[in-house]
């Protein structure tokens, strides 16, 4: 390597480093959002078994009505939608709340403690009339169920 | 500091204690078009959030631009008595964050 290459390199690897230290700077990059493992591939997958080999490692799920799901019958407002999922298996470590209607169907992942019991509540938005899913993980397996929700008007864009 | 963007309701009763709370967020996906420029708004919302009792995580969660503006998030845990602080802290796609602490009743 003769001397010009060498150059190059040390510019190129300072370079790197400059947009680093700029997107730091800039609150793009502030370590907790780099040290958060916030699945972006489960988040921006556009099918519902995708969304969860992703978050929960796998895509397959039983059906299961030990998992109940409060939601409206009719949500007038898509953007606003109460959803309650409580579950009476044991052991219950992540539950999975997803919109079928929606483009990106995964909305939140919540990881249980070992005290914590298998019910919570949370407002989705939904773009159109489709299935709200709730998965739970227990003992290493997924489980879920569905249930329907009409919505008259959608809450994903506009 | 500003008021907080959290609110918390934690009561315990034979045992259980459930914790209620509402955070004050825009929730924007990133999907949505401002109506006078026709742009874009960019996404804005909570990625993490995060439960704790007595400095012991009850609950984390990652959310998506699918939960709801000023979103509500309520559950449940046994143990926890009358006194015991809860805290939830967040942090959003931004870079964002707040937490907030409140007493069991």
């Amino acid at each position: 390597m003769n001397t010009d290459t060498k150059r190059r390199v040390f510019l190129k690897g300072s370079l790197a480093a400059g947009t680093v230290g700029v997107a730091v700077t800039a609150g793009l990059l502030t370590p907790q959002t780099v040290l958060a493992a916030w699945p972006e591939k489960a988040f921006h997958a556009k099918k519902t078994d995708e969304a969860l080999s992703n978050s929960l490692g796998s895509g397959t799920t039983e059906a299961s009505d030990k998992i109940k799901i409060k939601a409206p019958d009719i949500a007038e407002n898509g953007a606003v939608v109460p959803v309650t999922v409580s579950s009476d298996l044991p052991g219950v470590e992540n539950i999975a709340i997803l919109s079928s209607a929606n483009n990106t169907p995964l909305l939140a992942v919540y990881n249980l403690g070992k005290n914590t019991m298998a019910n919570v509540s949370c407002r989705i938005k939904m773009a159109k009339t489709g299935d709200v899913i709730a998965v739970v993980k227990s003992g290493g397996k997924l489980y879920a169920n569905r249930k329907s929700v009409k919505v008259t008007i959608g809450g994903c864009g506009g | 500091m500003a008021k907080s963007s959290i609110k918390i309701r934690a009561k315990a009763k034979g045992g259980v204690t459930t914790v209620k709370c509402l955070i004050n967020h825009p929730m924007e996906t990133g999907l949505r078009k401002n109506k006078k420029t026709g742009k874009m708004i960019p996404a804005h919302f909570i990625t993490d959030v995060v439960a704790k009792h007595n400095d012991a995580e009850v609950l984390s969660a990652q959310w998506s631009g699918g939960i709801s503006k000023n979103p509500y998030l309520a559950f449940k845990f046994s143990g926890g008595a009358k006194g015991d602080p809860v805290s939830i802290a967040w942090t959003d796609n931004q870079g964002k964050s707040d937490s907030a602490t409140a007493k069991i009743k």
